[in-house]
Formats: structure tokens, sequence, C-alpha cells
């Protein structure tokens, strides 16, 4: 009896589920949007293209400061880093790219959004060019990283048969990716805004940028290249003939002339009174700015922040236990020029041998290029209006070195108990202090709050602005021999950092043009590329521990290891030189080794993982 | 009761270990890049040769590193391999294999093995002597152009490299001298001179190399490394 009540209430249970209504199983997700959901509505769609522009891919940016240490740029001062220091080697794998996945994202996106007939057609051909552009732009990145890529333009499926050879596609020649690059610029052009306001999406001025930038350095590659021969590929994967050079660099100068031409963006000059806090301000100012072109943004209490200013910020006014991290290298520090056009390392010593005495630590920096202090923070100078404290102890009578080993540690001098060392150090192997008696300036946030770890930064990060458009240009222009032209873009840049005696056509050579991209572009992930492009780096990271170059404004000049300078106080009562401020130049003792870039790292490594899986996919050279 | 329960947990975990496990490799494959008899000295661990083992799923080689005396050592699985100098690697040419006339080498292991594999270096460092006065260093070595057709290439630099363990290479030094490719008048007698800076703690003696870079080519041709006394 029981036995039949349970069968019978079973029976009744299994007739309930299968009978009740025919979607039972067909319901739709109430997690995830469909399809057809997202493209019949433009604010769906641009939370879709939003996360598409989130995975743009950076190398060096605010959000990873570590990688800017990697180079000469800067010492990275936190334990966890110094390793940077005193590593020889960079792996062939280093700075390798291949995100195939984000790739067929991007053409699930196109391929939906040409469909999309529910939008609206001038929204749907914007989406559509934006997608493009951010498509053109994996590709940018992967021939920068990789050379040749496959080309693949249609999302690829798998049909599970057990033969993925019709997945499987050849690289291309490096040149038919910038090609490509090229072509999609001008194509997505057209269904783009014209807006300079718009900072954080694609526009018109953004696609000439990119088109620029790429053709420019297609063109370096190929004119460079001619000097590495060994760093190609018979198949072209690696390498663009020296015969393409010039078309390229016309290219390259016609977009940035159509860009300056437009008269939409401009230099940024709202401070003239102050051109390093204007120089400074460029980054962080996001009211009305005119220079910047294309960002990532963050903002405040959005979940969206960055913590540049928290891990960089100075120790002695920090806002948490924490900051100072990063600290820019003399050899970046001495390459700012002399505001009458000239170049000279830091003057530390007469040639006596005895010191050079300063009244104050900032008159050492006096004189120069206005964008030193905009990038650096210097000894004597002020962050957040309020003044650092970097020194690294007294000197006495004797020569002798009176210092501390913690922030603003004390110590007897003269039968005193005083502070002998600054709240911001510089202190060796003490992290968080400046160790290279240097802390960064670019795009550390003033406002209040931005070194705290509940508040942090919404500083963007700039992509692209208009001083690198007019540097592209200048660079196109001299290289094709046309010197007024790039003197006339280079001055205007120059101006801007308060070297107002413009150079003359015949004083641009190849050396200022890296120059000033080195100091004008510093900290804003530029330098690897333009040293792999001028097929420089493995000239002047040659793994051999050379001594600090005296002649910043030679292109080939060594930069192996990063060095300081460091200032101290003459306690020396009685003496005209008392409480006067002298300088040490100094290898920190965490750089232990010299930086070798090998050929082999001019293109990186393809991962055997993916070799295995398309066999048509070749290794790149000197590995 | 709870120590049986204990024994049996330890054999049985002693058991399952024992079952799963491969054996580890155990063929030693050794020998030496030579010219003409000579090994080829290079950078320690800077120079490396691969050997692929078809028949696996995956196609990934094993990298053998190349000592700085040239030598090499590997622990492999009896099988049989494809040896490959690569490309760009090394200050050398590679010759083609007499059997498949192409890069690969086919290797066969079954057993123990020393080979030596025969490279064409542009040049070789000969002779190569050091004596001291003092703590300054002096080497004399002869400079011998291998490659003379049309792949040869000129010397960028010859430079005397010191330092205070036995690995002596660009990167490893203490004191370095050189004398530019150009500047090099009689490339049978060449000597350099280097004051050795005091080292801390002192020791005795410093090991001492002569090393070549070719135009064009990333690594270097060294001599082999001697022990001078101060």
């Amino acid at each position: 009896m029981r036995t039949y009540g349970f069968y019978i209430l079973l029976m009744l249970t299994l007739f309930g589920c299968a009978k009740s209504n025919d979607d039972f199983l067909n319901r739709a997700p109430s997690n995830i949007l469909l399809d057809e959901q997202v493209w019949k509505d433009e604010v769906l769609v641009l939370s879709v293209i939003a996360n598409l522009y989130d995975r743009y891919p950076d190398y060096q940016t605010i959000e990873n400061w570590s990688e800017f240490a990697t180079f000469d740029e800067a010492f990275a001062s936190e334990f966890g880093q110094y390793g940077r220091h005193k590593n020889q080697q960079y792996g062939y794998g280093a700075w390798g790219f291949w995100d195939y996945g984000y790739i067929r994202e991007l053409n699930l996106f196109i391929e939906k959004c040409s469909k999309a007939n529910l939008l609206k057609p001038e929204t749907r051909d914007r989406f559509l060019a934006e997608a493009r552009f951010l498509r053109a732009n994996v590709y940018f990145e992967l021939v920068k990283r990789m050379g040749g890529v496959p080309l693949v333009l249609e999302p690829l499926t798998y049909d599970y048969k057990g033969d993925p050879s019709a997945l499987q596609r050849p690289r291309q020649k490096e040149s038919e990716i910038y090609d490509f690059v090229i072509k999609e610029m001008d194509a997505v052009m057209p269904a783009l805004p014209d807006d300079a306001n718009i900072k954080s999406r694609a526009t018109k001025g953004l696609v000439l940028a990119t088109k620029a930038r790429a053709a420019l350095y297609a063109a370096s590659i190929a004119k460079y290249g001619a000097t590495t021969p060994q760093v190609s590929l018979p198949g072209g994967e690696v390498g663009i003939p020296a015969s393409m050079a010039d078309g390229y660099y016309k290219t390259a100068l016609a977009a940035t002339q159509q860009l300056i031409n437009s008269g939409k963006y401009a230099l940024y000059n709202k401070k003239p009174d102050n051109l390093s806090e204007n120089f400074a301000a460029l980054f962080y100012d996001k009211g009305g700015n005119p220079e910047v072109i294309f960002v990532k943004d963050f903002k405040l209490q959005s979940g969206k922040v960055q913590e540049w200013t928290l891990a960089n910020q100075p120790r002695s006014l920090a806002e948490e236990q924490q900051g100072g991290r990063l600290n820019p290298s003399l050899n970046l520090v001495q390459s700012f020029e002399k505001l009458d056009n000239t170049f000279a390392p830091y003057a530390t010593n007469a040639a006596g041998g005895d010191y050079i005495y300063y009244d104050k630590p900032e008159d050492m920096f006096a004189g120069r290029d206005a964008r030193l202090a905009g990038t650096v923070i210097l000894p004597g100078t002020e962050f957040k209006s309020k003044k650092v404290d970097i020194w690294a102890g007294y000197i006495l009578k004797d020569g002798s070195i009176v210092t501390a080993n913690n922030f603003g540690g004390q110590a007897v001098v003269g039968g005193n108990r005083i502070q002998v060392v600054g709240f911001d150090g510089p202190i060796d192997n003490l992290e968080f202090s400046a160790q290279t008696g240097f802390y960064v300036r670019k795009y550390q946030d003033p406002a209040v709050g931005s070194g705290r770890i509940g508040t942090k930064s919404e500083v963007w990060w700039v992509r692209y602005r208009y001083a690198e458009v007019l540097l592209n240009a200048a660079e196109a222009a001299f290289e094709l021999g046309d010197k007024s032209t790039a003197a006339g873009y280079l001055n205007q840049v120059r101006a801007r950092a308060g070297l107002t005696v413009p150079l003359t056509p015949a004083e641009i050579t190849f050396d200022r043009i890296v120059h000033e991209r080195k100091v004008e572009l510093a900290f804003e992930g530029h330098q690897l590329w333009d040293m792999k492009r001028w097929r420089l780096a493995h000239v002047i990271w040659d793994g051999l521990s050379t001594d600090l170059t005296t002649h910043p404004e030679n292109a080939r000049s060594t930069s192996t290891r990063v060095f300081g300078l460091l200032p101290y106080r003459i306690y020396n009562p009685g003496s005209p030189q008392d409480g006067k401020w002298v300088f040490k130049k100094v290898l920190p003792s965490n750089v232990t080794s010299a930086h070798q870039f090998r050929l082999g790292n001019y293109y990186s490594f393809i991962g055997d993982d993916i070799r295995n899986n398309n066999p048509l996919v070749i290794k790149n050279p000197n590995q | 009761m709870r120590n049986s329960l204990f024994i049996i947990i330890i054999v049985l975990l002693a058991a399952s270990c024992k079952k799963d496990n491969y054996a580890a490799p155990g063929t030693s494959f050794k020998g030496r890049i030579i010219c003409q008899g000579e090994a080829v000295n290079v950078s320690q661990g800077e120079v490396f040769f691969e050997l692929w083992e078809s028949g696996w799923g995956k196609r990934t080689p094993v990298n053998v590193a190349i000592a700085q005396d040239g030598s090499f050592s590997s622990l492999l699985f009896d099988g049989n391999y494809q040896l490959v100098l690569p490309k760009g690697q090394g200050p050398y040419l590679t010759l083609p294999d007499a059997a498949s006339h192409t890069d690969t080498m086919l290797l066969q292991l079954k057993g123990d093995r020393t080979m030596d594999i025969a490279v064409l270096p542009y040049y070789m460092i000969r002779n190569a002597k050091a004596s001291a006065n003092g703590r300054q260093v002096t080497t004399n070595c002869k400079l011998d152009k291998i490659i003379t057709d049309t792949r040869a290439k000129n010397v960028e630099r010859i430079t005397l490299y010191v330092n205070r363990t036995q690995f002596v290479d660009g990167i490893n030094n203490i004191a370095t001298q050189s004398i530019n490719g150009g500047d090099i008048q009689d490339p049978g007698n060449i000597t350099l001179q280097v004051n050795v800076p005091a080292v801390n703690p002192a020791q005795s003696s410093v090991f001492v190399r002569v090393g070549v870079k070719i135009e064009g080519v990333e690594d270097m041709i060294f001599s082999p490394v001697i022990e001078q006394k101060l």
C-alpha cells in the first residue's frame, strides 16, 4: 500500500514537471543579455564597446609603475622590484603579446554590428568604426612587439571534426600589417566624430594620430632596419625593405599635417607663467585640455581609479605609509638640456677636485628645460604646495659623511643631535626613499586624497597627445630631407618647454629628434618602441658596465645602468661653505648589472604552444 | 590499533609514490663546440643549441646551453633526436650536416655519448698568454681569421676581461681594456694591458681572458680562461 502511494506521488510529480508549460526549459536567462536584446539598444552596445575599449593593450602605463624601471628611465625603489636592476638580459619573451581572443571578440562585434538593423544607421556606423579602429590598433600593437602576425578579420569557428588546419593562417609580412593599420584608419575616419572634446573614444583626430604613428614606425623600421640585417626573416615577417621608407614617411607626414592643419588641437598652455607647472598640468588637467587626443579615463568613487600617485608620492608628504617607488634616473635627468640649447652633465666637482658649492639644492637644476621640473620632483622643489625633503646627509670639514638609515634620521653633529637625512631619503637600499635623489612628477595627481588607499586618483592615462603628433611630423619631415619644416614643428614643442631660442634647420639632426622624444615623452611608454624602430636598443643597452655618459645629446650613448645624484649639506661652522649644498653622483647599490638588449629581443618570442598549435607560424630571428 | 592504522597509511603512501613515477633521464650527452679540433670559447650560457625529438604531441625543443669553455652536457632519455644550431646563435657559421645536407643533424642516443660539434667561427684567438707586474695584467695573443671568403666579417674590437671568479666575459668582469678593430697593427701579436682594481676580500689571483667582438655578430669568441697570480 505504501509503495503504491509512493509511485503515485512520483508519477504525479514527474507529470507535473513535464506538463506545466512548454517553455519550462526555454526560459530567457536573467543573468546575461542575448544578442537580440543587445543589438537593438544603443546603451547596451555602448557598454559592449566600453569593454572592448578597456582591453586596449598597453605595455608601460601608470597602472603598472614598475615597468618604467625596466630600462634606464628610472630606478625602482621597492624591495620586490630591485631585481629589475640585477638582471642582465631581457628574456626573449619579454613584452610579448598574442591576444587573439580579443581579436575574435572584436571580429564578432563587427560581424554583429554590421547586421544590427535596429540601431540608427549613424550610431551603428560609429560603433562599427570604433571596433575597426580597436582591431587595427591591436594589430599595430602585435606588429610592434612580434613583427608580422596572422591577419584574422572574421570570427573563426572550429567545427570539431578533428582538423583545425582551416583555421591556421601564416604570418603576414611586417609591412602588410602596417599597411593594414594605415588602410583601416582611412576607412573608418568618415564615420567618426570630428570633436576634440571626446577624449576616451575614437575620433578623427585619434585616427589620424594613429595612422601617422604607424606609418612612422614602419618607415623607421624600413630605414634603420638596414643597419641590422640580422633582424629580419627571409619571408618579410620581420623587416621592411629600405625602399619602402620614403613612402611611409610621406604617409606619416601627410597624416600629421592633416591633423595639425585641422586646428582642432593645440599644445597645452594654460599656465604660461610657470612652464614646469604647465607641463605637469598637461597630464592631470581633465577640463578642456586642448592637447590630449586619446586617453584611458578614470573616475573617483566608480571603482575605476589608478594608483600612480599612491605608489609614487614623495614619502615625506605621503598620505599613506608608502610612495616614492619610481625614482627617475640621473641618466634621464641629465638629458634635459640648458636653455641655450646646449647639453651638459651636472657639475658636481670643480677642475681641482673640490666640490662645487650651491646655495640651494634647486640651484643645481636652474636654467634647464622646463620639462625637467615638470617630469621630475627635484630636491628643493614642491609637490602639493609642500617642499620635499631630499638630502642624503651632512659632509663634515674632514670630508666624512654623517647620515642615518631611516627617514629623517638623527645623529650627533657638532655636539647636537639633529636631523641628518631627508624625510624622503635618499637612503641607499631603503624602499620608498628617493634612491637616485629624484621622484617622478609626471602624472602625479595634486588632488587631496590621491595618495590614499581609500581614494586614489582619477588622472587619465594619455595615449595620444598633440605634442607627439608634432614630433612625429618633425621626424617624418626631417627624414624626407625637409629640415626647415622639421625645425618648425620641433620648435613649437620646445618653445612650450621654455627653450625660446629656436633651432635652425641646420641644427636639426637625427640625434636632436631622438633626444626631443626622450625628454618630451619620458614615462609615457614610448621609449622601448622608439629604440626598437630606430634599431638603437642593442646599441644603448649593450650589456657593458660603462660609466654614465657625458654626452646625453648623442643618440648612441650607452645607458645600461641607472645612476643617481645625491645632494649633501656642508657642516663646517665658521667657513663660508657652511650650510651650502654639494652633489655626488652615485650608483645605487641595488644596481648590480648592466642591461643587455639582444638582437633576439627586437621581436618577442612567439611561444612554443602557439607554434605547436599553428605550425605555419615561424619563429622570430636570433632566438 | 591506532599504530597499525598509522603503519597502513604509511605503507599505502609509500606504495603510491613508487608506482606512477617515471625514471629520470639518465643518458648523458656531452661534448664541445669545436673548430679544427680546438674548442670555441664563448660567454657562459649565452649560446645554445636545440634538440628536437619527434613523436610527441607537442614539439618543443630541449635547449642545451654551451658553457664558457665551449663544452656542453645534458642528461636525456635514449631516443632519436634532431640537433639544430639555430641561425643567429653563436659567433660562428654552422656547417651543413654531412648526412642530411641541412642544418639538422640526426642524433641517436643509446647510452652515454660524447660528441664534438664542428662549427665555423669567424675568428679564433690562439696562444693567449698572461703575465702580471704588480696589479697590472698583460696578455698577448694571436687573432686567426678563419672565414676569409665573402662571408668574412671585420673585427669590431678585441677586449681583455678580468674577473675575480672563473666566469669572465662582457658581463662578468671587474676590469676591461679594448682595442678597436681598425687599430690592430699585427693580428699575429696583440698585446693588451689593464690595471686590476683592488678587490675585497683580497685574492692572490684573478681570472683573465681575451674576447673578440665581430661586426654584426652579437656573441663574442674568447680565449680559454687563464688564472693569473698577482
